[in-house]
This record gives C-alpha cells, sequence and structure tokens, in this order.
C-alpha cells in the first residue's frame, strides 16, 4: 500500500505493508537511523518521535497511523542549523554515555518541555518515566531538561565535577 | 613514573625503516605516508597475566590465545601526517565510557598536541593493534600508559629530527602545541613538516619519562566527549543503524526451551516467499529478507518441533540449593588455598569458637540480564579475495579479535581473511564479549549472497544472551570484646571469585570459591562476583558491627588499616553527613571495598513504608566516594562513578531473572525492572584525585557499595536483614 509520509518537513511516497512499525518504515525504508530500536514493545522510550506535534513510541505505531500527519525525528529536531535546546543542554551537561538513549531522551524531553515549558523535578519524573537509560545518566538527563527550561543557574555538570574533586596527597 | 604494570621491557621502533619484520610489513600495507611510531612489547609482555584477562572475559568467549596473522608484539601505534594529525590505533572499543576520549587526552598530554589534532582508529582488527579486549577496568591502566610511553616517545623523536635539522642541541627545543620550537634562534617546525620528510629508521628503548599528573594540562582535564554533536542529532551509526548496498535483514529460529534440540523443520511456506532467503546449517536456522517484516513473516511460517534437554531443570526458586549441591572441588581443595580462588590464613575454625561476637549468614544473589539498551547486533558481507573469500562483520562486541577468530573458526578461514569493525556501541557493560550473533549474521549472508544485518529482539537478548551468574554465599565471622574482627570464612558457590579475599585485617580466615552447574548460559558483567561479595562481605561486616556495640563505620576504620580505603570511607560519611539525625522510618547505611585498582565507599538513606503489604523501600540519597588514582578526565570519571551506582540500583533492589523448565519468563523490559527515573535518589559523588598514583579504570568499581550500603540502611529502617539481591522485589524479604 502506498502511504503519503511527511517526515521532517518532507514528503514520502512509500509502498509499505500498512501495519508495518513507523519505527521500523524510518529506519528501513527512509534510513532515519537516528529514532533507535530497544524493545519494541513501548518500554524503553528508544524509539520516541513526534506525530503531529506530540511523542510517539514508533516500535508500536502502525507506518499508517502516520499518513498524513506530520513527524518529527531527531534528525529533525535541529532547525536552521542550529541545535535544538534540548540538544544543545544534553551536550553541555553531556547527559550520555553511549547515548544509545539520548535521541528517544532528547524527542521526550523536547515534547515534555513543548507542553511543559517549567516543569517541576517532579513534572521531569514522570514525563521521562517511559524512557531507559541502562548507563545511568538519569541525573543528568534531568539537569539537561532543567537547563533547557532555563531553570539551572549553575555551570552544568562539568563545573559540578571539578567542584566535587578532592586533590588528596598525604 | 612507569605504569601499574612491569612494562620496562617496551621498546618503540619507529617506521617506516630496512627491516623486513612482520611488524614493519603490516604497517606499510595499511598506512600511507607520515611518521609511524610503534610501541612493541615482547611476546611474554604483550600478555601481561593470561589468567587474569581470562577470568576478565569470563565464561562463554572463547579461546583468548593468540590466532597467528596479528603481530602480537605490537602494544599500540600512532601515525603522524604531514597535516599533523596524530592518528592512534587501538584494540580498544567505545561503549560509553568515555575512553576514545580519556585515551586521546593522554596521548595528547604526553605528544604535546592540542586534543583537536588527535584522531582515535578503535576496534578494527585490520587497522589496529591485536586486543584481548575491552573489559576489567584494564584501559586505563594499560592503554593509557601505553598511549603516554608512545606519546612520550614520538615526541622525543620529532625532537631529535628537528635538532638535526637544524643542527642544534636537542635539548634547547621544545616541544608543543604541535611545534618543535628552537627557543634561542625563534626557528620552529610543525610535526605534520617533520613527519612529511625523509625516512628515518629508529629503535627507542622505553626508557621515556612521562609527565607526571600534577604537571598535566590535556590529560587531567573535564574535556566534552568526543563526537557529541553525532550523539545527539542522531548522526552517530551504532552498528544497528549500518547500511550496506543490498543488504538484507535477518531473523533466527530459536529453540522452545534452553539446551531443545530441533526434531523436525518444515520451512516450505518460508522458502516459497517472495524475496525469502533460508539459510540452514546444522543446528542453525534463519531467514534473510528485504526487510525485517518480510523476515518475520518468513519466520513464523516455518514449522519447528524440539526435543526438549534431559536432566535435572531448576527454577529461579530452586537455584540456590541446585547451585550448592552441584559444586565441584574447589580450586582451592584440588591446588590449596593461596591463588586466586581460595586463601586461607591462622586456624578460623577455633578464632570463631573463642570469639565473644559471632555472625553466620547465607546470602543469595540472582541471575541477572545487562540488558545494553542496544542489543546485540551484526552486519556481515562476504567478498572475494584472490585466495579464498573475505568476510567484513560490524558488530557491538566487547573483544572483536576474538569475535574475528570466533568467526574464523566457524567458516573455517584463516583470521586474517576476517575483518571485524567494531562502532562506538549501545553499551555492553560485560555482556557483550561474545560473537554470536556475528556469526549468525555471517551465515545469513554466506546463503543469501548479499550482506545481512542481524539485531537480536530485546526478548532475544534476554533469553539467548548470558546473564551476571547466580550464587550462594556462606560467611561466618567472629570479632573480639573490643571490635576486632578474628575469624572469617567465605564461601561462594557459582558466583565467581572477583574481590573474594576480605580487606579487612583478619588473622584467621578461609575464602574459597565453589564452582557449580549453571543452568542458565552465565558469564561477564560489571565487576563480575565483586557485587556479591561485596555484598556477602559489607552485610556481615555491618551485623558484626552492631553485635559488638559499634558503629559501622568506626568499626570499619578500626578493622582496615589501607589509608585510601579509610579515605573514602570518611570521605563518603562526611558528604554523606554519617553523623546526621534521619526521620524514624528512614535508615541510612554505609559499605566500601576495593576492586580493579579502584577504592569505593558508598552512603545510602531508605525510607521504609512496612504499613504496605510486603512493606516498600525507597531509596531516599546515596553517596559515592571514589578513587581511582590519577584522574584523567574528571567529568568523565563522575559520568562512570554516578552511571555505575545506578546500574547497581537495579541489581540491590528489583533485578532478577525468572526460569522455569528451560525457559525465561520475565524476557520483557515489562516484566525485568531496570532502574527508572523515579528510582533515582538524590545523589552526590566524591572523587578524590590522587595525583601521585597511576591511573586506574572506573567501569566496575563503583557498583559495589550500593546494594550492602542500601541493605545496611534497610535493616536500620525496618529490623530486617536483607539477605538476597535483588532485595526489595515485591516487598522486603530477609531475616529480622
Ligand atoms: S523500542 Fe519503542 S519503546 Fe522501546
Ligand atoms: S547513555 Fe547508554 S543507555 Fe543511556
Amino acid at each position: 500500500m502506498r502511504i503519503a509520509l511527511q517526515v521532517n518537513g518532507q514528503r514520502h511516497a512509500v509502498d509499505v505493508d500498512p501495519s508495518r512499525s513507523l519505527l521500523e518504515v524510518l529506519r528501513e525504508e527512509l534510513g532515519l537511523t537516528g529514532t533507535h530500536y530497544g524493545c519494541g514493545e513501548s518500554q524503553c522510550g528508544a524509539c520516541t518521535v513526534h506525530l503531529g506535534g506530540r511523542p510517539v513510541h514508533a516500535c508500536v505505531t502502525p507506518v499508517s497511523d502516520a499518513a498524513g500527519r506530520p513527524v518529527t525525528t531527531i534528525e529533525g529536531l535541529a532547525t536552521g542549523g542550529r541545535l535544538h535546546p534540548v540538544q544543545r543542554a544534553f551536550l553541555d551537561e553531556e547527559a550520555f554515555q553511549c547515548a544509545y538513549c539520548t535521541p528517544g531522551m532528547i524527542m521526550a524531553a523536547a515534547a515534555l518541555l513543548a507542553e511543559n515549558p517549567r516543569p517541576t523535578d517532579a513534572e521531569i519524573v514522570r514525563g521521562m518515566e517511559g524512557n531507559v537509560c541502562r548507563c545511568g545518566t538519569h541525573p543528568r538527563i534531568v539537569a539537561a531538561i532543567r537547563r533547557a527550561a532555563g531553570l539551572s543557574s549553575d555551570g552544568g555538570a562539568a563545573a559540578k565535577a571539578r567542584a566535587s574533586v578532592t586533590e588528596s596527597r598525604p | 613514573m612507569s605504569g601499574p604494570r612491569g612494562e620496562g621491557e617496551l621498546r618503540v621502533v619507529m617506521l617506516p625503516g630496512e627491516e623486513e619484520s612482520t611488524t614493519r610489513r603490516h604497517f606499510l600495507k595499511v598506512v600511507g605516508g607520515g611518521l609511524v611510531v610503534v610501541l612493541v612489547a615482547p611476546r611474554a609482555l604483550a600478555w601481561p597475566d593470561a589468567a587474569t584477562e581470562q577470568a576478565g572475559a569470563g565464561g562463554p568467549g572463547g579461546d583468548p590465545r593468540p590466532a597467528a596473522g596479528t603481530p602480537r608484539e605490537i602494544a599500540a601505534w600512532l601515525q603522524i601526517g604531514p597535516d599533523g594529525v596524530a592518528t592512534v590505533y587501538t584494540g580498544k572499543v567505545e561503549f560509553g565510557q568515555g575512553i576514545r576520549t580519556s585515551l586521546a587526552q593522554e596521548l595528547a598530554e604526553e605528544l604535546r598536541v592540542p586534543l583537536e589534532a588527535v584522531c582515535m582508529v578503535m576496534g578494527d582488527t585490520d587497522l589496529t593493534p591485536y586486543d584481548m579486549g575491552t573489559f576489567g577496568s584494564r584501559s586505563t591502566p594499560q592503554m593509557g600508559t601505553r598511549l603516554r610511553k608512545v606519546g612520550a616517545a614520538a615526541r622525543r623523536l620529532l625532537v631529535r629530527m628537528a635538532a638535526e635539522r637544524w643542527s642544534a642541541e636537542p635539548g634547547s627545543l621544545t616541544a608543543a602545541a604541535g611545534r618543535i620550537t628552537d627557543r634561542a634562534s625563534g626557528r620552529s617546525v610543525t610535526y605534520g613538516e617533520l613527519a612529511g620528510g625523509e625516512e628515518l629508521t629508529e629503535i627507542v628503548e622505553d626508557d621515556v619519562e612521562l609527565t607526571p599528573p600534577a604537571r598535566w594540562s590535556v590529560a587531567g582535564r573535564s574535556v566534552p566527549r568526543a563526537g557529541g554533536a553525532d550523539l545527539v542529532t542522531g548522526a552517530h551509526h551504532y552498528t544497528s543503524d549500518v547500511t550496506r548496498p543490498g543488504m538484507l535483514y535477518g531473523k533466527v529460529l530459536r529453540p522452545a526451551s534452553i539446551g531443545a534440540t530441533l526434531s523436525g523443520l518444515d520451512a516450505n511456506a518460508a522458502e516459497a516467499m517472495d524475496g525469502v532467503v533460508v539459510a540452514r546449517d546444522g543446528a542453525f536456522v534463519g531467514v534473510a529478507a528485504t526487510d525485517t517484516r518480510v523476515a518475520e513473516h518468513a519466520l513464523a511460517s516455518i514449522r519447528a518441533t524440539w526435543k526438549s534437554a534431559a536432566g535435572p531443570r531448576p527454577s529461579s526458586k530452586t537455584i540456590y540449593d541446585f547451585l550448592r549441591r552441584t559444586r565441584a572441588p574447589s580450586r582451592g581443595e584440588r591446588e590449596g588455598r593461596g591463588n586466586r580462588d581460595a586463601f586461607s590464613r591462622g586456624d578460623p575454625g577455633s578464632a570463631l569458637e573463642k570469639a565473644a561476637h559471632r555472625v553466620e549468614r547465607t546470602f543469595t544473589v540472582a541471575y541477572i540480564a545487562h540488558t545494553p539498551l542496544e542489543p546485540r547486533a551484526a552486519v556481515a558481507e562476504w567478498s572475494k579475495g584472490v585466495d579464498g573469500p573475505r568476510l567484513t562483520v560490524w558488530t557491538g562486541t566487547q573483544r572483536p579479535f576474538a569475535v574475528r577468530e570466533e568467526l574464523a573458526r566457524a567458516f573455517e578461514m584463516p583470521v586474517p581473511h576476517v575483518r571485524v569493525l567494531v562502532p562506538d556501541t549501545g553499551s555492553g557493560y560485560g555482556g557483550k564479549h561474545t560473537g554470536e550473533c556475528a556469526v549468525e549474521a555471517a551465515r545469513l549472508a554466506k546463503t543469501a549472497g548479499r550482506p545481512v544485518k542481524l539485531v537480536w529482539t530485546r526478548e532475544e537478548e534476554f533469553r539467548w544472551a548470558y546473564f551476571r551468574p547466580a550464587g550462594v554465599i556462606d560467611v561466618r565471622a567472629g570479632a573480639d570484646a573490643e571490635g576486632t574482627i578474628t575469624a572469617w570464612t567465605f564461601d561462594n558457590y557459582n558466583s565467581g571469585p572477583a574481590a573474594i579475599r576480605p580487606m579487612y585485617d583478619i588473622a584467621h580466615q578461609r575464602v574459597e570459591f565453589h564452582p557449580s552447574e549453571s543452568p542458565l548460559r552465565q558469564g561477564s558483567y560489571r565487576g563480575l562476583a565483586a557485587t556479591a561479595n561485596h555484598f556477602a562481605r559489607e552485610m556481615a561486616v555491618d551485623e558484626l558491627a552492631r553485635e559488638v556495640g559499634k558503629d559501622p563505620l568506626a568499626f570499619r576504620l578500626q578493622n582496615l588499616s589501607d589509608p585510601r580505603l579509610k579515605a573514602v570511607f570518611r570521605a563518603a560519611a562526611e558528604r554523606f553527613g554519617w553523623e546526621r539525625e534521619v526521620p524514624r522510618d528512614h535508615g541510612v547505611g554505609i559499605a566500601g571495598g576495593f576492586e580493579k585498582g579502584g577504592y569505593v565507599a558508598t552512603c545510602a538513606e531508605v525510607a521504609a513504608d512496612r504499613d504496605r503489604e510486603g512493606g516498600r523501600v525507597r531509596l531516599v540519597r546515596a553517596v559515592n566516594a571514589f578513587d581511582c588514582g590519577a584522574i584523567v578526565n574528571p567529568d568523565l570519571l563522575r559520568n562512570q562513578v554516578e552511571g555505575g551506582l545506578i546500574q547497581g540500583i537495579g541489581g540491590a533492589l528489583f533485578e532478577a531473572i525468572d526460569f522455569r523448565d528451560g525457559v525465561i519468563t520475565n524476557a520483557h523490559l515489562a516484566d525485568y525492572r531496570v532502574p527508572r527515573f523515579s528510582d533515582i535518589p538524590e545523589i552526590e559523588i566524591v572523587l578524590i584525585d590522587r595525583k601521585d598514583q597511576p591511573s586506574y579504570g572506573a567501569g566496575e568499581t563503583p557498583l559495589m557499595g550500593i546494594a550492602p550500603a542500601v541493605g545496611a540502611a534497610i535493616f536500620e529502617a525496618t529490623g530486617v536483614r536483607p539477605s538476597s539481591l535483588p532485595m526489595a522485589r515485591g516487598g522486603l524479604s530477609g531475616s529480622s
């Protein structure tokens, strides 16, 4: 079946099984591999994209649901060569290790801030609960979201790290 | 300053040169012009202690011995191009731990170039020197030291080349920012200009002096992780993102249960499907198709019957009895108690009898899954070579050279005809030592005659990867009336010998690891058994402290002599406010230890809600203090120390694999609980920068304190003494 998709502002017509997941079509048909597979069961958020401006797990979204609605993936979040504030904040806080979770985290966080520009920490935790980071960078991700929301005034993770290094020479 | 291991006999040779060695042939094959500096180790030293390496690799993973075809003696090498770029070739791989960045800092420091002038080529078996693998927290102490040496030696050569060019005294020249300058005359030349000049042959003995950490300017700083921009824009290609022209997508038929054998197969429907290739090779059955959906359909159409494995089938309920029952004679029983697995001194039996205070406990730890967010993945491509087929595989493995050998064995081809490339990978935590996915992808690609990508599903990861071993640990400990620990016995069944010896000064002790039969595939995991052994040891010590009537921190300090260990305990306690009052339903705990060159101490505060059914605990706050010598990059280190602690929370509180009749029964993220945002307490990290000490790794040891610190805190809050990991999966368990 031919499906008209609009991804990151570009139109595509794909001839695919309509029950195929949006994730698979993005990755295998459109070559947009920044959206990752982590579980395929809506349990990890690695595949988070925006559909019609709302965050969805692309692994459980049939591609037919995306027909005619704008899709934004991590590749389309930066505009005019400028990183999205959430991307910038993830860099500033170095809110990743392996970064496999990062595109999904950033898409979920960008959607959270679009909905709620000044979230409390509890709202950030609730909003991000569906996204898994196995490397354990959660505190940095929360810090990055606060920073993107203009809620943090400290010098970021690197500054904090410097502050907590004790030099010791017996 | 020398590295932590005796590498004094390493030589540095400069290529190109006259000598027709395998080394030289290898490098001329893979590099173009410029200056090449190679760090060469005699065979014996290239394999510092094979036994430890193998133990670090753990469980499945094949033969760690070198195969023919690689210049084994090469420890590291560096090329300086006419453009001044210094390219480092190392067999280590980047899995999120940050070594692409920290190793580059160490090289840049000694070579005296800006960090931007360093390019790291990692984990490519055709280009990089042989490497045992990226595990065991060895990259920093070993590879870091090697790169510092190669950088320092290269710098010294460049100085001499400039001195010859100018007929100047080498001592009057300085090297900085990628240039050699003659202060007297003001002349200067870039490394690139020197490297593009005439050929030189040089063998340099390894008497290079390294820059002491106190004088570091590029190393020792928090520079951002390399490639960050690609990571936040989705531009980085993990293995699962690699595509090749004409590539197909693979799926593999899995048995109905662990160990089951195929007794019947009908793949006619799949074979009749458009664009589908069915591959069979002995027990291996798989499909490759134009997209994943078609491959899934094809796989689902295959009818297979399976014969279950014979023999006893313990479940996650009966596993601990099973492990105790199936124990083999320990190494201590076979070879005596003076090795990694078994140790004894004094007379612990009678010391226990005489002890004024005694504790006797059994602890258990469950199998847990690494659950790297990027599952196993591989892209395999066959091509023709003049003397036979060639195989190239992109795959996220911690041991590219071992996987290359695994592939060569599987397809009976010469090792050099196989190339393994490891893109920076979506983590591993000790879970990606093996090449099963690479072999499967290569089988599919061979049958299909086209490149094939295979990405395991999350469910396959849970069912068919390997686990951190389950284990049972018996501890008996005794102390005298003054609070000196006098007696200690420690028997670990199956979980492993890492960090099995107590770090406390105990006159009478016996520790012993007993290998058992594991019904599940088990192997390496971040920290190996050190987590289990620290849990059992520190929980027992906590209880003993309370029996004696001493504060758990004071009791530890009294029984420790290692000043660095005492320092991390004090640092953690101070940051945490160990003496501070906490709410009535809260409890605090402290624990720590030493492993792989790192010292850790952790404080934890939990809130308990005993009214809820089964009891609930919530981790409120944690402090991790860590010392791994001179810090190469404080922010990368802090990220590791924080991440390790968080991963440790999962194993401490709720991660466990359930199984019955050879089937994993919680093979989904919905059923296997990993730490999520709401599980994360307030975390503080204290790093102790010991510029007077060699740098060690930080990928493992920072996990080890959290489980026993939380366990002790749970006891204080509830009066229930946890004795199994995980501790609070569905309410509290343990003994009062
Ligand atoms: S891959 Fe979609 S939620 Fe995990
Ligand atoms: S950074 Fe590795 S999973 Fe989040």
